[in-house]
């Protein structure tokens, strides 16, 4: 696959960068010329997966969360959140649709709402060392539409 | 995010404007649950209308407020609901526990 485009975003984990970063990852998509129903799945996708590096990753600390996204030629949005946290020791558990270990008021869609919303998400993770989650996100545009 | 209430009797409108998120909901949880606390109203109804965008923190928002009626007998209901935000409210099979209106 040829990237035809990529770009960088490091933040610190703290929940006021969520909209930061799903406006950032979005206007970047922007140059695919998506629909805007394309637009807003990226932006939900995007925010889920910060959330839980906020929520989940760097639950009692703040870190870094490192988001590279790029697009290649047949017009695929990839987009990767890696963070250095606590990693997951249960991937599959964790995908599953409410079930969360954040208590309180997360409803446990994260992953849920991640697979709905992109055509293929990646997940891999290591307990101790981090999680990076690849959304990738199919742009057929507006002329297409 | 920003929260506009009214009140008619034992109906509690609360009309949600702007962006909902992990966030943004904090607040939003905590200016709703004051009014619960105050009223105690029969029905809470949750306006979308103008809420731009919606992350699963939203059904967050929605459960934890259906557990508080719950415990007095009141219930939820939510409109104005648009594609995006019902995309993400079913995927919690959220009529189950709130009323959904056009």
């Amino acid at each position: 696959m040829k990237s035809t485009n990529m770009m960088k975003l490091e933040i610190e984990s703290k929940s006021v960068n969520e909209s930061f970063a799903r406006a950032t990852v979005s206007a970047f998509a922007s140059q695919l010329d998506p629909t805007v129903s394309e637009l807003s799945d990226i932006r939900t996708a995007v925010s889920e997966a910060v959330t839980n590096c906020i929520v989940h990753a760097y639950r009692d600390t703040v870190g870094k969360i490192y988001i590279t996204a790029f697009f290649t030629e047949n017009k695929t949005f990839c987009v990767r959140i890696r963070d250095k946290g606590c990693g997951i020791e249960d991937i599959e558990k964790a995908k599953e649709p409410l079930f969360t270990t954040a208590g309180g008021e997360r409803a446990g869609l994260g992953f849920a709402v991640m697979e709905s919303f992109s055509d293929k998400i990646k997940i891999s993770s290591k307990v101790g060392k981090g999680t990076t989650v690849t959304l990738y996100k199919k742009i057929c545009g507006r002329d297409d539409a | 995010m920003k929260v506009r209430i009214k009140k008619q009797n034992e109906l509690l409108t609360v009309y949600l404007c702007g962006e909902l998120d992990h966030h943004t909901a904090e607040p939003v949880r905590e200016i709703i649950d004051e009014e619960i606390a105050k009223g105690k109203p029969k029905v809470l109804r949750l306006d979308f209308l103008e809420v731009d965008f919606m992350d699963s923190s939203g059904v967050g928002l929605v459960m934890g407020r259906y557990k508080k009626l719950r415990e007095y007998g009141g219930a939820v209901e939510l409109c104005n609901m648009g594609q995006a935000v019902t995309r993400i409210m079913k995927l919690s099979a959220i009529e189950k526990i709130a009323k959904i209106k056009e």
